[in-house]
């Protein structure tokens, strides 16, 4: 059984894809996949999840928007966000980490800054 | 008188000879006793001896099998520094293997990723939108279109963008300026100062990459623009911009065809349907 379970939520197949390469590197995590903001806070709400690795930039519900509400429920709202966006700006940033989010990747990603973020937030060493 | 004459001249020659005796009888004691005290001092001397296990004119070969021990042990403390510098070097060394092993891995999971994905399907808009994330997520492009060879008119059409409306991108004839040129010579082209990226002219790219399956160009990638992140180029987007002049053409022709032979198929079907009748 995992020790972690984490939830990548992101529309685009291709940076699921590359998100779950490079969690699978880490031992003991489990990775459960949502298509948009709808999907994930589907899937939280059926399971308990050690992280969250979310777009900001998806269809029917963005990832601010699952952040803060996750934020607004008590069973999840100490869970961990990573949120994930092309929006480099600081602006951007400071909107996600008010919200809740407590660490921000930009794209490109690159799978060594994505295991960091999540080693850090997951106290891996 | 005699007897007198004895017993006055004898009397002390008598008391010197007792004398004499009870000396010499005390010498001989004393020297007795100095006898046992020297076999006493002498096994006692012999104990210690074989107690120490030397003999005290040994000390000299003591003192030199130290100085040897001590000279072997400096040798071995020269040998492991060496030895442990030599590990060290090596780890340093491993290190620096590991992270460029990571980076390569890294490199190419991105390309593995961007070929699964580019022949994941077979429906025409599906594979525009997976370059166009491959182009977002992976490469890190803001304003950017797909451009597409139409046979009828020898023109690029923008069949793709970001950033950037269809209309804004113009016709783009055979060898006419930077585009023109790359879907002529079917040569990437790289523009040498990504720092003026802050306007966006649709025919002045900072990338241009021939879409290309054997020798013939079916269209282009034009990148205007990358994300305010992204300052330059790493060698891996080079790598993905080689994959996708050939897996993003080979994806995008055999979409095509196969959204052409379903076409064809369904008129095929329809008028056997209607023969059938």
């Amino acid at each position: 059984m995992s020790k972690f379970k984490v939830l990548v939520v992101d529309d685009s197949p291709t940076m699921r894809q590359l998100i779950v390469f490079a969690l699978k590197r880490l031992r003991d995590v489990s990775i459960t996949e949502a298509n948009d903001g709808v999907d994930g806070l589907k899937k939280i709400s059926a399971d308990k999840f050690d992280l969250v690795l979310t777009d900001i930039n998806m269809p029917v519900m963005d990832g601010l928007k699952l952040v803060s509400l996750i934020r607004s429920d008590a069973t999840h709202k100490d869970v961990p966000i990573v949120v994930i966006t092309t929006e480099g700006g600081l602006e951007d940033k400071n909107r996600a980490i008010a919200l809740g989010a407590n660490s921000y990747i930009t794209k490109p990603i690159q799978a060594n800054h994505v295991l960091t973020v999540v080693k850090d937030l997951l106290a891996i060493t | 008188m005699t007897d007198k004459i004895k017993d006055t001249g004898e009397e002390p020659l008598v008391q010197k000879k007792e004398e004499f005796l009870q000396i010499f009888k005390k010498g001989a004691e004393f020297t007795q006793e100095l006898l046992k005290e020297n076999e006493r001092l002498r096994y006692k001397l012999a104990q210690l001896e074989e107690s120490t296990g030397s003999l005290p004119g040994d000390s000299s070969g003591s003192d030199e099998k130290l100085r040897r021990k001590i000279e072997d042990l400096q040798a071995e403390i020269e040998n492991l520094t060496v030895a442990f510098k030599k590990v060290e070097s090596e780890n340093t060394d491993f290190a620096s293997r590991y992270v460029d092993i990571e980076e390569e891995n890294n490199n190419l999971a991105n390309l593995y990723i961007a070929s699964y994905q580019l022949h994941s399907t077979l429906d025409f808009s599906e594979v525009l939108q997976i370059i166009m994330e491959i182009i977002i997520n992976l490469i890190g492009a803001e304003v950017f279109a797909v451009l597409l060879l139409d046979e009828t008119s020898h023109c690029l059409l923008p069949v793709a963008t970001e950033g950037i409306t269809e209309e804004e991108v113009p016709e783009i004839k055979v060898g006419d300026g930077v585009i023109g040129g790359v879907l002529k010579s079917s040569e990437s082209y790289f523009t040498q100062d990504l720092s003026s990226k802050g306007d966006v002219d649709p025919l002045d790219p900072l990338v241009c990459i021939p879409l290309t399956i054997k020798d013939q160009v079916i269209g282009v990638i034009v990148i205007y623009k990358l994300l305010m992140q992204k300052e330059k180029f790493r060698d891996v987007d080079y790598e993905l911009f080689t994959l996708l002049a050939g897996h993003a053409a080979t994806a995008i022709f055999a979409a095509r065809l196969y959204s052409e032979s379903e076409r064809k198929l369904s008129t095929i079907q329809g008028f056997i349907g209607l023969l059938t009748k």
